[in-house]
Protein backbone atom coordinates (compact mmCIF):
# COMPACT_ATOMS: atom_id res chain seq x y z
CA UNK A 1 0.00 0.00 0.00
CA UNK A 2 1.12 3.10 -0.87
CA UNK A 3 1.07 6.26 1.23
CA UNK A 4 0.60 8.66 -1.36
CA UNK A 5 -1.12 7.83 -5.28
CA UNK A 6 -0.03 10.37 -7.93
CA UNK A 7 -1.45 13.34 -7.93
CA UNK A 8 -3.11 15.03 -11.53
CA UNK A 9 -0.50 17.99 -11.34
CA UNK A 10 1.81 19.41 -8.94
CA UNK A 11 1.59 22.82 -10.06
CA UNK A 12 -1.14 26.01 -9.27
CA UNK A 13 -0.37 24.66 -5.77
CA UNK A 14 0.55 28.63 -5.18
CA UNK A 15 -2.45 29.27 -7.13
CA UNK A 16 -5.22 29.22 -4.84
CA UNK A 17 -3.68 31.20 -2.08
CA UNK A 18 -2.57 34.12 -4.49
CA UNK A 19 -5.37 34.61 -6.37
CA UNK A 20 -3.59 35.96 -9.86
CA UNK A 21 -4.62 39.01 -11.79
CA UNK A 22 -5.60 36.99 -14.78
CA UNK A 23 -8.32 35.35 -12.90
CA UNK A 24 -9.58 38.09 -11.00
CA UNK A 25 -9.49 39.45 -14.58
CA UNK A 26 -11.99 36.24 -16.37
CA UNK A 27 -13.97 35.94 -13.04
CA UNK A 28 -14.76 40.04 -13.53
CA UNK A 29 -15.30 39.46 -17.16
CA UNK A 30 -17.46 36.43 -16.99
CA UNK A 31 -19.85 37.88 -14.35
CA UNK A 32 -20.31 41.04 -16.63
CA UNK A 33 -21.12 39.15 -19.49
CA UNK A 34 -23.09 37.10 -17.35
CA UNK A 35 -25.18 40.19 -15.69
CA UNK A 36 -25.18 41.59 -19.31
CA UNK A 37 -27.46 38.87 -21.11
CA UNK A 38 -29.18 38.93 -17.90
CA UNK A 39 -30.31 42.59 -17.80
CA UNK A 40 -29.91 43.29 -21.59
CA UNK A 41 -33.58 44.07 -22.14
CA UNK A 42 -32.84 47.25 -19.26
CA UNK A 43 -29.03 48.13 -19.77
CA UNK A 44 -29.57 47.68 -23.89
CA UNK A 45 -29.34 51.27 -25.39
CA UNK A 46 -31.15 50.02 -28.46
CA UNK A 47 -33.61 47.27 -29.21
CA UNK A 48 -31.68 44.25 -30.62
CA UNK A 49 -34.06 44.33 -34.22
CA UNK A 50 -34.46 47.83 -34.29
CA UNK A 51 -33.03 48.71 -38.26
CA UNK A 52 -32.40 52.04 -39.28
CA UNK A 53 -30.61 51.98 -42.54
CA UNK A 54 -29.77 55.19 -42.67
CA UNK A 55 -27.13 54.31 -40.27
CA UNK A 56 -25.97 50.73 -41.57
CA UNK A 57 -22.31 49.97 -40.97
CA UNK A 58 -21.84 52.89 -38.61
CA UNK A 59 -18.02 52.09 -37.09
CA UNK A 60 -17.71 51.38 -33.65
CA UNK A 61 -17.75 54.86 -31.37
CA UNK A 62 -20.60 56.87 -33.20
CA UNK A 63 -22.77 58.87 -31.20
CA UNK A 64 -25.11 56.47 -29.76
CA UNK A 65 -23.91 52.97 -31.21
CA UNK A 66 -20.20 52.75 -29.22
CA UNK A 67 -20.05 49.24 -30.93
CA UNK A 68 -21.38 50.47 -34.18
CA UNK A 69 -24.12 49.28 -36.23
CA UNK A 70 -24.45 45.97 -38.95
CA UNK A 71 -25.37 45.90 -42.33
CA UNK A 72 -28.95 46.75 -41.68
CA UNK A 73 -28.27 49.25 -39.05
CA UNK A 74 -28.91 47.48 -35.98
CA UNK A 75 -27.02 48.53 -32.59
CA UNK A 76 -24.09 46.13 -32.08
CA UNK A 77 -23.99 46.29 -28.54
CA UNK A 78 -27.53 45.82 -27.99
CA UNK A 79 -27.44 42.66 -29.86
CA UNK A 80 -23.79 41.17 -28.59
CA UNK A 81 -25.93 41.94 -25.16
CA UNK A 82 -28.69 40.04 -26.32
CA UNK A 83 -26.88 37.27 -27.86
CA UNK A 84 -25.12 36.94 -24.43
CA UNK A 85 -28.07 35.11 -23.07
CA UNK A 86 -28.84 32.23 -25.75
CA UNK A 87 -24.49 32.26 -26.21
CA UNK A 88 -24.41 31.42 -22.34
CA UNK A 89 -27.91 29.41 -21.38
CA UNK A 90 -27.06 26.58 -24.36
CA UNK A 91 -24.01 25.92 -23.58
CA UNK A 92 -24.53 25.84 -19.71
CA UNK A 93 -27.78 23.63 -20.67
CA UNK A 94 -25.51 21.31 -22.95
CA UNK A 95 -22.80 21.61 -19.48
CA UNK A 96 -25.29 20.35 -16.98
CA UNK A 97 -26.44 17.76 -18.75
CA UNK A 98 -23.20 16.07 -19.99
CA UNK A 99 -22.32 16.80 -16.29
CA UNK A 100 -24.68 14.47 -15.04
CA UNK A 101 -24.81 11.60 -16.95
CA UNK A 102 -20.95 11.84 -17.44
CA UNK A 103 -20.64 11.72 -13.97
CA UNK A 104 -22.81 8.40 -13.55
CA UNK A 105 -21.17 7.07 -16.20
CA UNK A 106 -17.90 7.74 -14.71
CA UNK A 107 -18.63 6.41 -10.98
CA UNK A 108 -20.17 3.58 -12.13
CA UNK A 109 -17.55 2.21 -14.66
CA UNK A 110 -14.89 2.96 -11.88
CA UNK A 111 -17.07 1.24 -8.89
CA UNK A 112 -18.22 -1.82 -11.09
CA UNK A 113 -15.31 -2.91 -12.89
CA UNK A 114 -15.74 -5.83 -15.17
CA UNK A 115 -17.23 -5.49 -18.04
CA UNK A 116 -19.54 -2.89 -16.83
CA UNK A 117 -16.64 -0.58 -17.28
CA UNK A 118 -15.49 -2.39 -20.59
CA UNK A 119 -19.00 -1.94 -21.75
CA UNK A 120 -19.36 2.06 -20.62
CA UNK A 121 -15.77 2.91 -21.55
CA UNK A 122 -16.10 1.64 -25.16
CA UNK A 123 -18.95 3.49 -25.63
CA UNK A 124 -17.96 6.47 -24.61
CA UNK A 125 -14.70 6.09 -26.74
CA UNK A 126 -16.96 5.33 -29.83
CA UNK A 127 -18.77 8.73 -28.94
CA UNK A 128 -16.14 10.62 -28.23
CA UNK A 129 -14.48 9.25 -31.61
CA UNK A 130 -17.06 11.41 -33.87
CA UNK A 131 -16.63 15.14 -34.17
CA UNK A 132 -19.16 16.79 -31.90
CA UNK A 133 -19.99 19.15 -34.53
CA UNK A 134 -20.60 16.64 -37.28
CA UNK A 135 -22.65 15.29 -34.93
CA UNK A 136 -24.73 18.19 -34.10
CA UNK A 137 -25.20 19.04 -38.21
CA UNK A 138 -26.60 15.31 -38.08
CA UNK A 139 -28.85 16.38 -35.21
CA UNK A 140 -30.53 19.40 -37.37
CA UNK A 141 -30.65 17.35 -39.88
CA UNK A 142 -33.19 15.35 -38.67
CA UNK A 143 -35.06 17.05 -35.99
CA UNK A 144 -35.33 20.16 -38.12
CA UNK A 145 -33.36 23.23 -37.00
CA UNK A 146 -33.87 24.91 -33.29
CA UNK A 147 -31.81 24.75 -30.59
CA UNK A 148 -33.20 21.51 -28.49
CA UNK A 149 -31.81 18.82 -30.55
CA UNK A 150 -28.17 20.29 -31.04
CA UNK A 151 -28.16 21.03 -26.75
CA UNK A 152 -29.00 17.51 -26.13
CA UNK A 153 -26.87 15.60 -28.84
CA UNK A 154 -23.67 18.10 -27.74
CA UNK A 155 -24.50 16.82 -24.10
CA UNK A 156 -24.22 13.40 -25.33
CA UNK A 157 -21.21 13.99 -27.29
CA UNK A 158 -19.43 15.36 -24.28
CA UNK A 159 -20.31 13.05 -21.93
CA UNK A 160 -17.22 11.13 -22.31
CA UNK A 161 -15.39 14.12 -22.29
CA UNK A 162 -16.50 14.70 -18.91
CA UNK A 163 -17.18 10.35 -17.96
CA UNK A 164 -13.83 9.27 -19.37
CA UNK A 165 -11.82 11.87 -16.75
CA UNK A 166 -14.39 10.77 -13.67
CA UNK A 167 -13.99 7.37 -14.56
CA UNK A 168 -9.85 7.93 -13.89
CA UNK A 169 -10.23 9.94 -11.18
CA UNK A 170 -12.64 7.86 -9.29
CA UNK A 171 -10.52 5.02 -9.76
CA UNK A 172 -7.27 6.55 -8.68
CA UNK A 173 -9.06 7.95 -5.62
CA UNK A 174 -10.89 4.53 -5.15
CA UNK A 175 -7.89 2.60 -4.52
CA UNK A 176 -7.02 4.86 -1.32
CA UNK A 177 -7.83 2.79 1.84
CA UNK A 178 -11.03 5.06 3.01
CA UNK A 179 -13.37 3.86 0.96
CA UNK A 180 -12.64 0.25 1.80
CA UNK A 181 -12.64 0.76 5.11
CA UNK A 182 -16.42 2.40 4.97
CA UNK A 183 -17.07 -1.13 3.51
CA UNK A 184 -15.57 -2.84 6.09
CA UNK A 185 -17.64 -0.89 8.94
CA UNK A 186 -20.48 -2.01 6.90
CA UNK A 187 -21.70 1.22 4.52
CA UNK A 188 -23.41 0.06 1.25
CA UNK A 189 -21.50 0.35 -2.07
CA UNK A 190 -23.64 3.31 -3.07
CA UNK A 191 -23.45 5.19 -0.31
CA UNK A 192 -19.73 5.24 0.11
CA UNK A 193 -19.44 6.21 -3.65
CA UNK A 194 -21.93 9.32 -3.20
CA UNK A 195 -21.11 10.43 0.15
CA UNK A 196 -17.46 9.66 0.03
CA UNK A 197 -16.14 9.74 -3.33
CA UNK A 198 -18.17 11.97 -4.88
CA UNK A 199 -17.18 14.73 -3.35
CA UNK A 200 -13.61 13.99 -3.09
CA UNK A 201 -13.72 13.96 -7.39
CA UNK A 202 -16.42 16.64 -7.47
CA UNK A 203 -13.58 19.74 -7.93
CA UNK A 204 -12.18 17.40 -10.66
CA UNK A 205 -15.32 17.38 -12.40
CA UNK A 206 -16.10 21.07 -12.10
CA UNK A 207 -12.87 22.06 -13.65
CA UNK A 208 -13.71 19.88 -16.31
CA UNK A 209 -17.25 21.22 -17.35
CA UNK A 210 -15.58 24.28 -17.09
CA UNK A 211 -13.32 23.45 -19.82
CA UNK A 212 -16.59 21.96 -21.90
CA UNK A 213 -18.61 24.84 -21.52
CA UNK A 214 -16.00 26.75 -23.79
CA UNK A 215 -16.10 23.99 -25.90
CA UNK A 216 -19.88 23.74 -26.26
CA UNK A 217 -20.16 27.73 -26.31
CA UNK A 218 -17.55 27.52 -29.94
CA UNK A 219 -19.72 24.16 -31.38
CA UNK A 220 -22.98 25.77 -30.45
CA UNK A 221 -21.95 28.71 -32.19
CA UNK A 222 -20.49 27.26 -34.79
CA UNK A 223 -23.89 25.77 -35.40
CA UNK A 224 -25.58 29.45 -35.55
CA UNK A 225 -22.32 30.43 -38.19
CA UNK A 226 -23.44 27.87 -40.26
CA UNK A 227 -27.24 29.06 -40.16
CA UNK A 228 -28.88 25.52 -38.27
CA UNK A 229 -28.53 26.71 -34.93
CA UNK A 230 -30.21 30.15 -33.97
CA UNK A 231 -33.27 31.06 -36.09
CA UNK A 232 -33.74 34.76 -36.81
CA UNK A 233 -35.11 37.32 -34.78
CA UNK A 234 -33.32 35.51 -32.18
CA UNK A 235 -29.76 35.49 -32.15
CA UNK A 236 -26.49 34.41 -30.52
CA UNK A 237 -23.40 35.43 -31.24
CA UNK A 238 -22.75 32.95 -34.22
CA UNK A 239 -25.33 33.81 -36.11
CA UNK A 240 -24.52 37.24 -35.50
CA UNK A 241 -20.70 36.83 -37.20
CA UNK A 242 -22.67 34.94 -39.92
CA UNK A 243 -24.74 37.40 -40.70
CA UNK A 244 -22.00 39.82 -40.48
CA UNK A 245 -20.03 38.33 -43.78
CA UNK A 246 -21.38 40.15 -46.42
CA UNK A 247 -20.80 43.69 -44.24
CA UNK A 248 -16.94 42.55 -43.94
CA UNK A 249 -16.56 42.25 -47.84
CA UNK A 250 -17.60 45.75 -47.81
CA UNK A 251 -14.87 46.57 -45.87
CA UNK A 252 -16.44 47.08 -42.30
CA UNK A 253 -15.65 43.93 -40.14
CA UNK A 254 -16.94 45.65 -36.61
CA UNK A 255 -20.43 44.38 -37.00
CA UNK A 256 -18.77 40.43 -37.15
CA UNK A 257 -15.62 41.33 -34.65
CA UNK A 258 -17.38 42.32 -31.89
CA UNK A 259 -19.38 39.05 -31.67
CA UNK A 260 -16.27 37.10 -32.36
CA UNK A 261 -14.49 39.18 -29.55
CA UNK A 262 -17.52 38.43 -27.05
CA UNK A 263 -17.22 34.43 -28.30
CA UNK A 264 -13.01 34.81 -28.02
CA UNK A 265 -12.86 36.43 -24.14
CA UNK A 266 -15.66 34.30 -22.56
CA UNK A 267 -14.00 31.04 -23.80
CA UNK A 268 -10.17 32.05 -22.88
CA UNK A 269 -11.95 33.30 -19.94
CA UNK A 270 -13.99 30.19 -18.93
CA UNK A 271 -11.15 27.61 -19.72
CA UNK A 272 -8.76 30.04 -17.20
CA UNK A 273 -11.53 29.21 -14.45
CA UNK A 274 -11.29 25.77 -15.28
CA UNK A 275 -8.06 25.69 -15.58
CA UNK A 276 -7.69 27.20 -12.17
CA UNK A 277 -10.21 25.35 -10.53
CA UNK A 278 -8.30 21.90 -11.75
CA UNK A 279 -5.15 23.34 -10.54
CA UNK A 280 -6.11 24.47 -6.94
CA UNK A 281 -7.87 21.01 -6.35
CA UNK A 282 -4.07 19.36 -6.97
CA UNK A 283 -3.16 22.35 -4.80
CA UNK A 284 -4.92 21.00 -2.18
CA UNK A 285 -3.79 17.87 -2.56
CA UNK A 286 -0.46 18.08 -2.14
CA UNK A 287 -0.76 19.82 1.39
CA UNK A 288 -1.98 16.80 2.36
CA UNK A 289 1.30 14.46 3.50
CA UNK B 1 -19.13 -28.92 28.28
CA UNK B 2 -18.77 -25.78 28.89
CA UNK B 3 -15.63 -25.16 25.95
CA UNK B 4 -15.35 -21.23 24.81
CA UNK B 5 -16.11 -21.46 21.34
CA UNK B 6 -13.74 -19.58 18.77
CA UNK B 7 -14.83 -16.19 17.43
CA UNK B 8 -13.91 -16.52 14.74
CA UNK B 9 -12.65 -19.56 13.04
CA UNK B 10 -10.64 -19.79 8.87
CA UNK B 11 -10.85 -22.94 7.49
CA UNK B 12 -9.32 -24.09 4.09
CA UNK B 13 -9.07 -20.65 2.76
CA UNK B 14 -7.87 -20.37 -0.65
CA UNK B 15 -8.20 -17.26 -2.80
CA UNK B 16 -6.68 -17.43 -6.40
CA UNK B 17 -6.45 -14.71 -8.24
CA UNK B 18 -5.72 -16.14 -12.15
CA UNK B 19 -3.65 -18.78 -12.13
CA UNK B 20 -1.48 -17.09 -9.01
CA UNK B 21 -2.60 -18.86 -6.02
CA UNK B 22 -1.94 -16.58 -2.99
CA UNK B 23 -3.45 -17.86 -0.09
CA UNK B 24 -3.29 -21.89 -0.17
CA UNK B 25 -5.00 -24.29 2.62
CA UNK B 26 -4.93 -21.64 5.65
CA UNK B 27 -6.83 -22.74 9.07
CA UNK B 28 -6.71 -21.21 12.00
CA UNK B 29 -8.83 -20.43 15.19
CA UNK B 30 -8.70 -17.37 17.36
CA UNK B 31 -10.42 -17.62 21.04
CA UNK B 32 -11.86 -14.43 23.08
CA UNK B 33 -9.84 -12.31 24.15
CA UNK B 34 -6.78 -13.75 22.54
CA UNK B 35 -4.32 -12.44 19.79
CA UNK B 36 -3.08 -14.08 16.95
CA UNK B 37 -0.47 -12.96 14.52
CA UNK B 38 0.07 -13.94 11.30
CA UNK B 39 3.75 -13.82 9.99
CA UNK B 40 5.15 -13.89 7.13
CA UNK B 41 7.47 -10.99 4.21
CA UNK B 42 5.36 -9.80 1.26
CA UNK B 43 3.98 -12.32 -0.64
CA UNK B 44 2.99 -14.62 1.83
CA UNK B 45 -0.43 -13.78 1.49
CA UNK B 46 -0.97 -12.14 4.74
CA UNK B 47 -2.43 -9.21 3.80
CA UNK B 48 -5.01 -11.37 1.52
CA UNK B 49 -6.35 -13.34 4.67
CA UNK B 50 -6.63 -10.09 6.47
CA UNK B 51 -8.58 -8.66 3.27
CA UNK B 52 -10.95 -11.90 3.30
CA UNK B 53 -11.70 -11.94 6.84
CA UNK B 54 -12.82 -8.17 6.48
CA UNK B 55 -14.88 -9.27 3.65
CA UNK B 56 -12.93 -7.36 1.33
CA UNK B 57 -11.91 -9.94 -1.12
CA UNK B 58 -14.25 -13.26 -1.64
CA UNK B 59 -12.15 -16.11 -0.83
CA UNK B 60 -12.11 -18.79 -3.30
CA UNK B 61 -13.40 -21.80 -1.63
CA UNK B 62 -13.03 -22.13 1.95
CA UNK B 63 -14.95 -20.56 4.54
CA UNK B 64 -14.71 -17.79 7.28
CA UNK B 65 -16.56 -18.65 10.69
CA UNK B 66 -17.55 -15.55 13.39
CA UNK B 67 -19.25 -16.59 16.45
CA UNK B 68 -20.40 -19.91 15.03
CA UNK B 69 -21.84 -18.04 11.84
CA UNK B 70 -20.32 -18.71 8.32
CA UNK B 71 -20.06 -15.18 6.62
CA UNK B 72 -20.03 -13.99 3.21
CA UNK B 73 -23.41 -12.75 3.14
CA UNK B 74 -23.82 -10.01 0.79
CA UNK B 75 -27.27 -8.67 1.92
CA UNK B 76 -27.33 -5.42 4.40
CA UNK B 77 -28.31 -6.88 7.43
CA UNK B 78 -25.47 -9.46 6.59
CA UNK B 79 -23.34 -6.81 6.13
CA UNK B 80 -23.84 -4.75 9.33
CA UNK B 81 -23.77 -8.06 11.11
CA UNK B 82 -20.34 -8.71 9.81
CA UNK B 83 -18.88 -5.06 10.39
CA UNK B 84 -20.46 -5.33 13.99
CA UNK B 85 -18.22 -8.40 14.77
CA UNK B 86 -15.46 -7.79 13.05
CA UNK B 87 -13.31 -4.20 12.25
CA UNK B 88 -9.87 -3.73 10.57
CA UNK B 89 -7.16 -1.79 10.92
CA UNK B 90 -5.20 -0.49 7.71
CA UNK B 91 -1.65 0.41 7.62
CA UNK B 92 -1.76 3.72 6.06
CA UNK B 93 -3.92 5.82 8.91
CA UNK B 94 -3.93 8.67 6.85
CA UNK B 95 -5.59 7.02 3.52
CA UNK B 96 -8.35 5.14 6.15
CA UNK B 97 -10.01 8.96 6.75
CA UNK B 98 -12.47 10.66 3.75
CA UNK B 99 -9.71 13.71 3.68
CA UNK B 100 -12.99 15.94 3.70
CA UNK B 101 -14.51 15.02 7.33
CA UNK B 102 -13.15 15.83 10.98
CA UNK B 103 -11.91 12.66 13.35
CA UNK B 104 -14.80 13.34 15.27
CA UNK B 105 -17.02 13.09 11.82
CA UNK B 106 -15.55 9.93 10.62
CA UNK B 107 -15.63 8.59 14.07
CA UNK B 108 -19.69 9.29 14.38
CA UNK B 109 -20.52 7.64 11.01
CA UNK B 110 -20.05 4.49 12.17
CA UNK B 111 -22.08 5.04 15.06
CA UNK B 112 -24.86 6.30 13.41
CA UNK B 113 -25.03 3.18 11.11
CA UNK B 114 -24.70 0.55 13.82
CA UNK B 115 -26.21 2.04 16.49
CA UNK B 116 -29.14 4.92 15.47
CA UNK B 117 -29.95 7.09 17.86
CA UNK B 118 -30.03 10.62 18.88
CA UNK B 119 -27.15 13.36 17.93
CA UNK B 120 -26.34 14.26 21.57
CA UNK B 121 -25.58 10.72 22.51
CA UNK B 122 -23.37 9.91 19.41
CA UNK B 123 -21.18 13.24 20.66
CA UNK B 124 -20.92 11.78 23.97
CA UNK B 125 -19.98 8.35 22.47
CA UNK B 126 -17.12 9.93 20.34
CA UNK B 127 -15.48 11.77 23.06
CA UNK B 128 -15.66 8.52 25.16
CA UNK B 129 -13.50 6.80 21.94
CA UNK B 130 -11.56 9.84 21.86
CA UNK B 131 -10.57 9.62 25.42
CA UNK B 132 -9.87 5.78 25.20
CA UNK B 133 -7.28 6.09 22.70
CA UNK B 134 -5.64 8.86 24.12
CA UNK B 135 -6.66 11.56 21.74
CA UNK B 136 -7.53 15.15 22.70
CA UNK B 137 -11.03 16.90 21.87
CA UNK B 138 -9.08 19.08 19.97
CA UNK B 139 -7.87 16.68 17.99
CA UNK B 140 -11.08 14.91 17.22
CA UNK B 141 -11.79 18.45 15.67
CA UNK B 142 -8.87 18.03 13.31
CA UNK B 143 -8.83 16.76 9.39
CA UNK B 144 -6.96 14.22 9.39
CA UNK B 145 -4.29 15.87 7.33
CA UNK B 146 -3.34 18.02 10.35
CA UNK B 147 -2.81 15.25 12.38
CA UNK B 148 0.25 13.24 13.16
CA UNK B 149 0.72 9.50 11.80
CA UNK B 150 0.67 8.39 15.54
CA UNK B 151 -2.71 10.38 16.13
CA UNK B 152 -4.79 9.03 12.92
CA UNK B 153 -3.80 5.74 13.81
CA UNK B 154 -5.67 6.36 17.21
CA UNK B 155 -8.12 7.75 15.56
CA UNK B 156 -8.78 5.01 13.62
CA UNK B 157 -8.79 2.44 16.14
CA UNK B 158 -11.12 4.80 17.94
CA UNK B 159 -13.52 4.54 14.78
CA UNK B 160 -13.22 0.36 14.77
CA UNK B 161 -13.89 0.40 18.24
CA UNK B 162 -17.27 3.00 18.38
CA UNK B 163 -18.66 -0.17 16.39
CA UNK B 164 -17.49 -2.39 19.57
CA UNK B 165 -16.26 -5.40 17.45
CA UNK B 166 -15.21 -8.92 19.03
CA UNK B 167 -12.59 -9.40 17.01
CA UNK B 168 -10.16 -6.84 15.40
CA UNK B 169 -7.90 -7.41 12.37
CA UNK B 170 -4.78 -5.31 11.96
CA UNK B 171 -2.91 -5.16 8.95
CA UNK B 172 0.61 -3.98 9.40
CA UNK B 173 -0.99 -1.24 11.39
CA UNK B 174 2.16 -0.05 13.01
CA UNK B 175 4.69 -0.62 10.30
CA UNK B 176 4.37 3.06 8.86
CA UNK B 177 5.05 4.53 12.39
CA UNK B 178 8.04 5.78 13.91
CA UNK B 179 9.71 3.22 16.87
CA UNK B 180 8.76 5.01 19.57
CA UNK B 181 5.18 5.85 18.11
CA UNK B 182 4.84 1.93 17.78
CA UNK B 183 5.91 1.31 21.17
CA UNK B 184 2.45 3.88 21.93
CA UNK B 185 0.10 2.59 20.05
CA UNK B 186 1.02 -1.54 20.98
CA UNK B 187 0.59 -0.47 24.31
CA UNK B 188 -2.17 0.99 23.61
CA UNK B 189 -3.55 -1.86 21.95
CA UNK B 190 -2.76 -4.20 24.79
CA UNK B 191 -4.52 -1.73 27.62
CA UNK B 192 -7.73 -2.16 24.93
CA UNK B 193 -7.85 -6.05 24.81
CA UNK B 194 -7.54 -6.20 28.47
CA UNK B 195 -10.36 -3.77 29.12
CA UNK B 196 -12.84 -5.22 26.94
CA UNK B 197 -11.70 -8.53 25.37
CA UNK B 198 -11.85 -7.48 22.25
CA UNK B 199 -9.63 -10.26 20.32
CA UNK B 200 -7.09 -9.33 17.69
CA UNK B 201 -5.54 -10.89 14.50
CA UNK B 202 -2.53 -9.14 13.69
CA UNK B 203 -0.82 -9.09 10.60
CA UNK B 204 2.97 -7.94 10.50
CA UNK B 205 6.21 -9.29 9.14
CA UNK B 206 7.96 -7.23 12.26
CA UNK B 207 9.26 -10.14 14.45
CA UNK B 208 9.37 -8.10 17.67
CA UNK B 209 5.85 -6.62 17.60
CA UNK B 210 4.31 -9.53 16.88
CA UNK B 211 6.13 -11.02 20.16
CA UNK B 212 4.67 -8.10 21.98
CA UNK B 213 1.43 -7.97 20.79
CA UNK B 214 0.39 -12.24 20.21
CA UNK B 215 -0.27 -14.84 22.15
CA UNK B 216 -0.57 -17.51 19.00
CA UNK B 217 1.09 -16.88 15.71
CA UNK B 218 0.94 -18.43 12.09
CA UNK B 219 3.60 -17.94 9.58
CA UNK B 220 3.20 -17.72 5.95
CA UNK B 221 4.89 -18.64 3.39
CA UNK B 222 3.77 -18.38 -0.58
CA UNK B 223 0.31 -18.98 0.98
CA UNK B 224 0.63 -21.56 3.04
CA UNK B 225 1.07 -21.44 6.52
CA UNK B 226 4.34 -23.32 7.41
CA UNK B 227 4.82 -23.14 11.28
CA UNK B 228 2.42 -22.41 13.87
CA UNK B 229 2.01 -22.32 18.03
CA UNK B 230 2.61 -20.29 20.60
CA UNK B 231 4.44 -17.05 19.80
CA UNK B 232 6.89 -17.29 22.17
CA UNK B 233 8.25 -20.96 21.39
CA UNK B 234 7.47 -20.08 17.84
CA UNK B 235 9.87 -17.46 18.31
CA UNK B 236 12.68 -18.82 20.57
CA UNK B 237 12.50 -22.37 18.73
CA UNK B 238 11.09 -22.32 15.02
CA UNK B 239 10.76 -25.55 13.34
CA UNK B 240 10.63 -24.48 10.14
CA UNK B 241 13.58 -22.92 8.20
CA UNK B 242 12.09 -20.51 6.88
CA UNK B 243 10.54 -19.16 10.46
CA UNK B 244 14.32 -19.54 11.31
CA UNK B 245 15.59 -17.24 7.96
CA UNK B 246 13.13 -14.83 9.32
CA UNK B 247 14.78 -14.49 12.73
CA UNK B 248 17.58 -14.74 11.26
CA UNK B 249 17.41 -11.33 9.04
CA UNK B 250 16.89 -9.36 12.15
CA UNK B 251 19.61 -6.91 12.28
CA UNK B 252 22.03 -7.98 15.40
CA UNK B 253 25.31 -7.36 16.40
CA UNK B 254 26.40 -11.06 15.30
CA UNK B 255 24.42 -10.52 12.02
CA UNK B 256 25.90 -12.52 9.36
CA UNK B 257 24.23 -11.62 5.96
CA UNK B 258 26.27 -14.01 4.04
CA UNK B 259 24.55 -17.05 6.56
CA UNK B 260 21.08 -15.28 5.51
CA UNK B 261 21.29 -15.15 1.48
CA UNK B 262 22.75 -18.64 1.54
CA UNK B 263 19.79 -19.93 3.97
CA UNK B 264 17.20 -18.42 1.50
CA UNK B 265 18.34 -19.48 -1.78
CA UNK B 266 18.61 -23.12 -0.05
CA UNK B 267 14.79 -22.59 1.21
CA UNK B 268 14.47 -21.06 -2.20
CA UNK B 269 15.83 -24.57 -4.02
CA UNK B 270 13.25 -26.78 -1.94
Amino acid sequence: MTLTIPRLRAKAARGRRRRPLTLVLATAFLVLVAAMGLLAPVLAPHSPDETSLLNALAPPGTEGHWLGTDSTGRDVLSRVMHGARLSLLAPLGVVLLSLVLGTAIGLLAARAGGWVDAVLSRGMDIVFAFPSLLLVILSVAVFGPGLTAPICVLAIAYTPFIGRVVRSVAIQEGARPYLESYRVMGFGELRVTLRHLLPNVLPVIIAQSALSFGYALVDLASLSYLGLGVRPPDADWGSMISQAQSAILQGSPWSGLMPGIAVLLTVVCVNLLGEHLGGSISGKRSEET
Amino acid sequence: MNQPQPVLAVSSLVKRFGSFTAVDDVSFELMPGTSLGIVGESGSGKTTTARILAGLERPTSGTVTLEGRAVGGRSRRDRLWQAGRLQMIFQDPYGSFDPRRTIAQSIAEPLRLHAPGPAERHRARVAELLDQVGLSTRAGEALPRDLSGGQRQRAAIARALGIAPRVLVLDEAVAALDVSIQAQILTLLDELRRETGISYVFVSHDLAVVRYITDTAVVMRHGRIVERGGTEQILRSPQHPYTRLLLDSIPSPDWDLERVARDRRALDAR
